[in-house]
């Protein structure tokens, strides 16, 4: 008696939540599907509702297309090397070198996340921009008809903008991870006669590889998908797949165009995305 | 030199030559150590002979592990000197002393294979490939672990991964090895074995200096040459086991080590050439061994439940009367808390007479003056 009230009780409350699957699916629908179907269709058919591959082919094959992919590539290759290696070795000296107050640097730098993009970028103009300070006391200093220092319009001023404002993103979770680390395994290792380099190497790294992977495919997904920074500076021929699908649209509009690029850099980042998740499912975060 | 395994060079050839001094004994020398304002270890001076194994005891916050860490080079002492063997070791970083450390919770290496945990030491310390498998092998063999070489730390038991805690300090041949609490995560029955398999392996590895901290005095009873009693950050008593146990210098001690009965009484005649004197405890006279007594020093007898006899005869010579409260059998042994003119006595029998005494009644007890000691009544409480 008792059993056959227990069975029936699930199957009433499962019908409430099949409902409950229809509005988030509407929204997510008008708001994400439908104009991610209306992008598609604009790249593979014409003006006339007929397939054109020769467009798509001519557009793949073009030298604009390829030199933004291979800017795009670089640039957030590059930018996600920077910042695992400066958000590791950040990591490390906050999880394991005791100083007063790494609490709140450690803070200070998550509030980074905060900030919209393009700040740094401004803030890097102010700094190293031709008119900038650098420049400016450099000039002074040696008398210089020219600004000395023009690193910053050039694809390396992006991917040093980008590792300033995408380090935190590798750093938050490689402190949780660092923060599960047994602190007697690190002893256990020093004992037995490990100096601090090969600790890191074979005690710490290990344990801290799925957030190294998570931080990482974020830091690459975030990176090629960067518009603000990338115009922000405005370095002549750095033109990464998001600002060439803005060319395109906005200021030739050539629309077809735009969503053929616009496609593959969608590919490009649902790849990135699956990654992350992948990833951050095995950290459990 | 490095090549010939076995023979208890260690392959820290390098570093260890730095410690390779006389024997490996540990030598505290007015060691203190503050956290800040709060002082945790009071100047410290103890020496653990080589090969001895010391058994550091005392209750939770006194001192022990702080003790121990400034031994393996974790805790920076504000004052003092330790030495091992010959060496200052006092500035030198962990990975220079050359020492084994095992923990509570055995902290080992997750995503390596046991027998990659257990040469881990080895290979930070340049070992060349053929000592390394040798030494792993052997490590392996001696805590009977040598068919998991293979496992993962999570495939194990928490006993059979404190064996390997234990052949990965072992493996680097380490001229000390610190014992933190090895056994407190373990439960009972795998706690009774490893404590015998640990004595067993002293007596393989005879040896090696072992500095074993415990809150457990049955584990410090059954393994340590030597006991340390630690309370508030001070050693209140150091001497051979047997000795501290049957003759414990003050009242902490006598508590801390078993159980203890402690009756006061009133010196009646100082101490004679045979080491003993009398006492009374109200009207009763009793024999007791003592130190330094004199004539109406007020003091406590000591008397171990396990001395109390409830049958008169042989050395029993000194008899007490108490009221019987409880009787508590636990099969191997009987359990009887009497009232001796307010102070509880415990009596752990054996052997019980064959009419067993209703609670309520006056029963003698009969004890030997040689399973007795005097203690002063106030020292280091
Ligand atoms: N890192 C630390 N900072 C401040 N106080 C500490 C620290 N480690 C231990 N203590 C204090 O030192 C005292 C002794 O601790 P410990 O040596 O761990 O005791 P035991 O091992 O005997 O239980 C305790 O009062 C403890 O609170
Ligand atoms: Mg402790």
């Amino acid at each position: 008696m008792s059993d056959a009230v227990a069975i029936g009780a699930p199957a009433i409350r499962r019908e409430p939540g099949k409902f409950w699957i229809v509005p988030p699916a509407a929204l997510l629908a008008l708001l994400f599907f439908y104009p991610l179907a209306l992008i598609a269709r604009e790249a593979f058919l014409d003006d006339s509702g007929v397939a054109n591959p020769a467009e798509i082919i001519s557009v793949l094959h073009s030298r604009f297309f390829l030199n933004a992919l291979i800017n795009t590539v670089t640039i957030s290759v590059s930018a996600t090397a920077g910042c695992l290696i400066v958000g590791l070795v950040l990591a490390l000296i906050l999880a394991f070198v005791p100083f007063p107050g790494s609490g709140f640097i450690a803070r200070l730098i998550d509030t980074f996340i905060a900030l919209p993009t393009f700040l740094v970028t401004l803030a890097f103009t102010f700094l190293y921009g031709s008119a900038g300070m650098l420049n400016a006391s450099l000039m002074e200093t040696f008398s210089l008809p020219l600004p000395p220092v023009d690193f910053l319009y050039s694809t390396w001023g992006v991917v040093l903008a980008e590792v300033t404002v995408y380090t935190p993103f590798i750093l938050r979770p490689l402190l949780a991870a660092f923060s599960l680390v047994d602190r007697g395994q690190i002893e256990a290792a020093s004992v037995l006669g490990a100096r601090p380099f090969r600790i890191v190497r074979q005690v710490i790294l290990p344990a801290a590889i799925p957030a190294l992977i998570a931080g990482g495919s974020l830091c690459l997904l975030l990176t090629v998908n960067e518009f603000g920074i990338v115009l922000f500076i405005g370095a002549k021929g750095v033109i990464t797949l998001p600002l060439l699908i803005y060319g395109k649209a906005i200021q030739e509009s050539a629309y077809q165009v735009a969503c053929i690029i616009a496609v593959v850099n969608i590919a490009l980042s649902l790849g990135l995305f699956g990654l992350y998740r992948f990833a951050a499912g095995r950290l459990g975060v | 030199m490095s090549a010939v395994a076995f023979t208890g060079t260690s392959v820290m050839d390098i570093d260890a030559a730095k410690i390779r001094g006389a024997g490996s004994n540990v030598h505290f020398d007015k060691v203190s150590v503050a956290y800040g304002s709060h002082v945790v270890l009071h100047p410290l001076t103890l020496d653990i002979a080589p090969g001895e194994i010391l058994a550091m005891i005392g209750p939770s916050g006194s001192g022990k592990t702080t003790a121990l860490r400034a031994v393996a080079g974790f805790v920076r002492p504000a004052s003092g000197r330790i030495r091992i063997g010959a060496t200052d070791v006092t500035d030198l970083p962990p990975y220079e002393r050359g020492l084994g450390m095992v923990v509570q919770n055995y902290a080992l290496f997750p995503h390596m294979r046991v027998e990659d945990n257990v040469a881990f030491g080895l290979r930070a310390q340049g070992a060349d490939k053929a000592l390394i498998g040798e030494r792993v092998k052997d490590a392996l063999a001696t805590v009977g672990m040598a068919t998991f070489a293979r496992r993962y730390p999570r495939e194990l038991s928490g006993g059979q991964q404190q064996r390997v805690a234990i052949a990965r300090a072992l493996a680097v041949r380490p001229r000390v090895l610190l014992l933190d609490e090895p056994l407190s995560a373990l439960d009972a029955q795998i706690r009774r074995n490893m404590v015998e398999e640990i004595a067993r392996l002293h007596r393989s590895l005879p040896g090696l200096t072992i500095l074993y901290v415990t809150h457990d005095q049955t584990e410090a009873l059954t393994l340590a040459d030597k006991i340390a009693i630690m309370r508030d950050g001070r050693v209140c008593s150091h001497g051979p086991t047997t000795e501290l146990y049957r003759r414990p210098p003050n009242r902490f001690t006598a508590e801390f080590l078993g159980r203890a009965n402690l009756l006061p009484v009133t010196v009646a005649e100082a101490v004679g050439s045979k080491g003993f004197a009398t006492a009374r405890h109200g009207d009763v006279v009793l024999t007791g061994a003592g130190r330094d007594e004199e004539a109406g020093d007020k003091s406590l007898l000591c008397i171990r439940p396990q001395h109390l006899s409830l049958t008169a005869g042989g050395e029993h010579t000194n008899r007490i009367v108490g009221t019987l409260r409880e009787v508590h059998w636990q099969g191997e042994l009987t359990h009887l808390v009497l009232d001796v003119d307010g102070t509880p006595v415990r009596v752990s029998a054996t052997k019980l007479p064959v009419e067993l005494p209703e609670p309520g009644a006056k029963v003698p007890l009969f004890f030997a003056p040689a399973d007795t000691s005097l203690l002063p009544e106030d020292a280091g409480v």
